[in-house]
């Protein structure tokens, strides 16, 4: 029994020693990870970020080096009061701001480093660095910011902000106080554009001095500097859109319709993307984002949901001839609008009166496509299934769903099918005549700028589009195949000659005879959509919008346009007059429809858009009038060439 | 039957073998714990790598020292070499150093040497002495009371020299007093006495006094045959009470801060969280390091010489007392398993070996090995990994150090010379 106790004793501690090893190193211990391991320092070296070009070879974005001041709280040596005013005058901060400023850090973390005052001027930095060492803890880190060599396409570049806490847990490339892509296209290309950091690991000792690289930094990695880019504006044609769509509301979206590459983008209002760079970005990005009235930061191109109105009707007409409802010389009468039985279903314009479906686009004749569009949805026995075969057939398009291309925002608009209508108004609870609406871009049917543009493409090169794409070329790299390969419709070929003849017509004596543009042919439609927004919770109509719809020429068109402008009453008033110019800057290089551009310079939409918020009431459409604005372009003669 | 020189040579391999893993495993990681930047010259005594190496060096010519005098002499002289460490553990309050707070040292030039390593083997020599002698009768307080005073004589000079840790050793001949005849009711008696200690620190008198009651009354009702006076239960209970209230008084009065705060750590008895977080960066700032340094080597480790924290030197004194932490982050759960499963499979050994002496001496001597390395080994390693408070005493073999190096390699290597011997003695 005694010799037992000791032997006893030392097997237990052997065991009990080996568990406890078994939870330190094995239970509770997880994979070594490189960069959870406090002992070995993190030093990046930024690569410098991709330019960014136009499709003509205009650089558009640049880089320029800005400084951050980091700091690693633990590290702080506290400073007398002479150091410290010393050190908040070199930051331009103030005493309470430097405290607040290392809480922050502090409790982010004592032993990591986070920013402290961001982005110093280049010569903010050329002092401060001189008297960095007096101040332990803190370092200065060099980034590289952006520098727009333009004032134009805020949208389309979009801009670099401060990565998120979110983000870095998702994406485990980040660390905090690095710049990613927040919208545009440093946003969808931010993995192209921004390389890949170089990375060096610094063995540090338990005073967290440094005593050499990492296993010989065998495991330091050099940067790689990220890829310059090409994008498919054209920035001449993007400027002339803003320029354009100065006190205005909406957005203008061209393509050319044989490759799919968006040649401008424009939303409007906008802003100038130098407002979201250094110092002051923060303060900007909140002011812009904050503006939830002209909301500039809301891409109308890409995200605002229209009604698409009469554009809309060449589809109708297309479905109809490709389900062999209506032949291309029938004629319908209409009596001012569509009567079904004694009720008028919808109103109409003043003109010819039979139409064919020639005149009904040319003239834009609701009743026309209400005919025809009511055959499509009483084709079949149940209206549901009308309208599933309507829905595809208009889907085909590009409508009713995201385009799912590289931009970073969009919306997916709206292609209501029979289930849709099933659920609203219950299984078999209704028909086509409740549903007329469609028939001229109205009702439930919604979409935006730009799937109003790849429409206009897809009916320009009969029958098919390339899904509209911002990239045209990566430095060392090909695009996307999904851009280079064509989308075909529903619809067969031979149905679009008519329907395209229709669309010239619109400009040869439709509704868009006075925006003509000499010397090139140029296919339209125009459209006007009611609309009504809710003022104290009630229904309140507003002036129309102003749509238009193009490409040109009519053969092998080049160019392919949408364009919306929020309450700019009939089509041809506004839109068509922008869509008509921006054509024959694309095309010509220069303007001959002077006339077009001052009128549209000259008038603003200001005071229409504020009526809403004037808590007064209103008058909408006929009985307003426009207001005429003094523009800079009227006092420069030469405003075509408006410089970048 | 055999001849002479068979006899001389049969050592026990086994030992010799695990001692030279300890020896040569160690040496790699205090390589590991000391080395900064490149290694010019493993010979490089400025480095204490290659100072440890010198040790290792002369350690080998200890061992042929220690082999070549007859095993009798051990045993002839043991009173002498005990006087000897007394006298030199006497002599350090007159010619010591202190270094850090502990006056433990002789300087003889640029070297140091520590005597209470080496008053390990002499007091192990002196107990197996004592109580191999036919005289004496451990079952006899008489027996008793004199040899508690030759370890008593070491540990109260060594506790005077402000080295708490390496007096707490000299609890180890516990085992060896067990072995030899001490009466049960001292081992019930001590386990108690360590039990109420921890229970009246952690949950307070008051709890304590109410367990010890009912401990007590339940023994009392259920040994109905020989229960004695009730008295006896009272003075019992009494007891056990001042005892707790007296450990509390001596953890409050009798330690010093430092030592108190590495109990209160121990127990978690700390609840202010602004008192935790400065511990925290002072007594338990060694211990959250080798913790963290262990944890981090996972299944097999970072590599040799690749440990971040080891070479950071993150945890302070891992080349001494903190040495198994290297092994932890540098050869993982693997390495220090096979660390630990080396010193039981050492002090196995050594415990059957000593079973199969002949002669008492020889075994009680080997009974004092195997429990001094095993308190060594049980509060090095308890330690280094957070069971048991911190207590500053090296891993035998392994820390780096000359004195503790051939204190150990004394005490080890007298008792394979007895050993070797046995077949000699009748």
């Amino acid at each position: 029994m005694r010799k037992l106790l000791l032997l006893t004793t030392v097997i237990l501690v052997g065991l009990v020693f080996i568990a406890r090893l078994f939870y330190l190193q094995v239970y509770n211990s997880s994979a070594y990870n490189i960069f959870e391991d406090t002992a070995i320092r993190k030093e990046y070296n930024y690569p410098k970020r991709g330019y960014v070009y136009d499709r003509n070879g205009k650089l558009l974005v640049a880089n320029q080096p800005s400084y951050d001041v980091m700091v690693i709280p633990r590290e702080v040596k506290p400073l007398d009061s002479l150091e410290l005013n010393e050190f908040c005058e070199l930051l331009k901060i103030t005493r309470e701001e430097y405290d607040k400023k290392l809480k922050r850090a502090t409790n982010y973390s004592p032993r990591l480093s986070s920013p402290f005052v961001q982005q110093l001027s280049k010569k903010d930095y050329a002092v401060l660095q001189e008297k960095m060492r007096k101040f332990e803890g803190f370092y200065i880190q060099k980034r590289s910011l952006r520098s727009y060599q333009t004032n134009i396409g805020a949208n389309v570049l979009g801009d670099l902000g401060e990565v998120n806490r979110q983000t870095i847990k998702n994406q485990p490339y980040y660390v905090l106080g690095d710049l990613i892509g927040k919208q545009g296209v440093e946003k969808t290309y931010e993995e192209v554009l921004r390389g890949v950091k170089g990375i060096k690991f610094i063995q540090k000792d338990r005073f967290n001095k440094n005593i050499g690289p990492f296993k010989e930094g065998a495991l330091d990695t050099l940067p790689q500097p990220g890829k310059d880019i090409t994008i498919t504006i054209d920035s001449e044609l993007q400027a002339y859109g803003e320029l354009l769509m100065k006190n205005k509301r909406g957005g203008i979206v061209a393509i050319d319709p044989q490759s799919g590459e968006i040649l401008a983008m424009v939303t409007g209002p906008s802003y100038n993307p130098n407002l979201l760079v250094g110092r002051e970005r923060n303060k900007n990005f909140s002011r812009l984002f904050r503006d939830t009235i002209n909301m500039p930061t809301f891409d109308r191109g890409l995200q605002a949901q229209y009604a698409p109105g009469s554009p809309f009707k060449v589809i109708n007409a297309l479905i109809g001839l490709q389900e062999g409802v209506v032949s291309v010389n029938e004629t319908f009468p209409c009596r001012m609008g569509y009567y079904y039985g004694n009720r008028r279903l919808t109103g109409c314009h003043h003109h010819k009166s039979p139409v064919s479906m020639n005149s009904g686009i040319a003239q834009s004749c609701n009743a026309y496509f209400v005919n025809v569009y009511r055959r499509i949805v009483d084709k079949y026995d149940d209206a549901g299934d009308g309208m599933n075969i309507w829905a595809k057939h208009a889907k085909s398009f590009g409508l009713g769903n995201f385009l799912n291309n590289d931009l970073s925002v969009g919306q997916p608009g709206r292609i209501p099918d029979g289930d849709y209508y099933d659920k609203a108004y219950g299984d078999n609870r209704w028909g086509s005549t409740y549903i007329v609406s469609n028939a001229i871009g109205q009702g439930e049917v919604e979409a935006t700028p730009i799937q109003l543009a790849n429409m206009a493409a897809a009916i320009g090169n009969r029958g098919y589009y390339y899904t509209p794409h911002i990239i045209k070329d990566i430095e060392g790299d090909t695009i996307d195949i999904k851009y280079r390969t064509p989308k075909y419709t529903t619809i067969d070929k031979e149905h679009f000659e008519p329907i395209v003849q229709g669309m010239f017509d619109v400009y040869n004596e439709g509704t868009a005879k006075h925006i003509r543009v000499p010397g090139i042919d140029i296919c339209g439609k125009t459209g006007t959509a009611e609309n009504f927004i809710k003022i104290d919770g009630v229904k309140t109509q507003l002036t129309d919008h102003s749509i238009f719809v193009a490409f040109a020429p009519k053969d092998n068109p080049k160019i392919a346009i949408a364009v919306f402008v929020e309450n700019g009453y009939w089509g041809g008033r506004f839109a068509g007059r922008m869509a008509s110019l921006m054509i024959e800057k694309y095309i010509k290089g220069h303007i001959t429809r002077t006339d077009l551009e001052k009128w549209i310079l000259t008038h603003s939409l200001e005071n229409e858009y504020k009526k809403p918020y004037s808590g007064e009431p209103f008058k909408i459409n006929g009985e307003t009038t426009l207001q005429v604005i003094d523009n800079y372009a009227i006092e420069n003669p030469n405003q075509s060439n408006v410089k970048l | 039957m055999l001849r002479e020189n068979q006899r001389r040579f049969k050592f026990d391999w086994i030992t010799i073998i695990l001692f030279l893993l300890l020896l040569g495993f160690g040496y790699l990681n205090i390589l590991s714990a000391s080395h900064e930047g490149e290694i010019t010259s493993y010979f490089d005594t400025s480095q204490l790598y290659g100072k440890h190496l010198v040790f290792i060096g002369l350690t080998f010519l200890l061992i042929v020292l220690i082999l070549s005098f007859e095993a009798k002499f051990y045993e002839q002289f043991a009173s002498l070499i005990y006087l000897v460490a007394i006298l030199a553990l006497i002599g350090l309050f007159i010619f010591g150093k202190d270094v850090n707070g502990a006056r433990s040292w002789y300087g003889i030039g640029s070297m140091t040497i520590q005597p209470s390593e080496f008053a390990k083997f002499a007091t192990a020599l002196a107990v197996a002495k004592y109580i191999s002698d036919l005289q004496t009768n451990m079952q006899t307080l008489k027996d008793q009371l004199r040899v508690t005073a030759i370890i008593f004589i070491p540990a109260l000079l060594i506790l005077l020299q402000n080295d708490a840790g390496s007096t707490i050793v000299y609890l180890a001949f516990f085992f060896v007093f067990y072995r030899e005849g001490l009466q049960q009711v001292y081992l019930i008696i001590a386990l108690s006495l360590i039990l109420l200690a921890v229970l009246s620190l952690k949950f307070g008198i008051l709890i304590t006094a109410i367990v010890t009651i009912l401990v007590i009354a339940s023994i009392y009702f259920f040994s109905k045959k020989k229960r004695g006076s009730i008295l006896q239960y009272i003075v019992a209970l009494l007891v056990c009470i001042s005892f707790s209230y007296g450990v509390k008084l001596f953890y409050q009065h009798g330690l010093k801060v430092h030592q108190q705060n590495r109990i209160s750590l121990w127990l978690r008895l700390e609840k202010d969280p602004a008192k935790l977080e400065r511990m925290k960066k002072a007594e338990a700032y060694n211990l959250i390091q080798s913790e963290q340094a262990i944890s981090s080597g996972g299944i097999s480790g970072k590599g040799f010489l690749q440990g971040t924290r080891t070479t950071g030197k993150f945890v302070p004194e891992q080349h001494t007392d903190y040495i198994f932490s290297t092994v932890g982050e540098e050869w993982g759960f693997l390495g220090t398993s096979f660390v630990v499963l080396i010193f039981v499979l050492l002090i196995i050994r050594i415990l059957y070996l000593a079973e199969g002496q002949k002669s008492q001496f020889s075994r009680v001597y080997g009974y004092g090995v195997a429990s001094i390395l095993f308190v060594h080994f049980t509060i090095n390693i308890g330690m280094v990994m957070g069971l048991i408070p911190t207590v500053g005493i090296p891993l035998p073999f392994f820390s780096y150090g000359g004195s503790g190096l051939w204190g150990f390699t004394i005490l080890l290597f007298i008792f394979i010379k007895l050993d070797s011997n046995k077949i000699n003695e009748w």
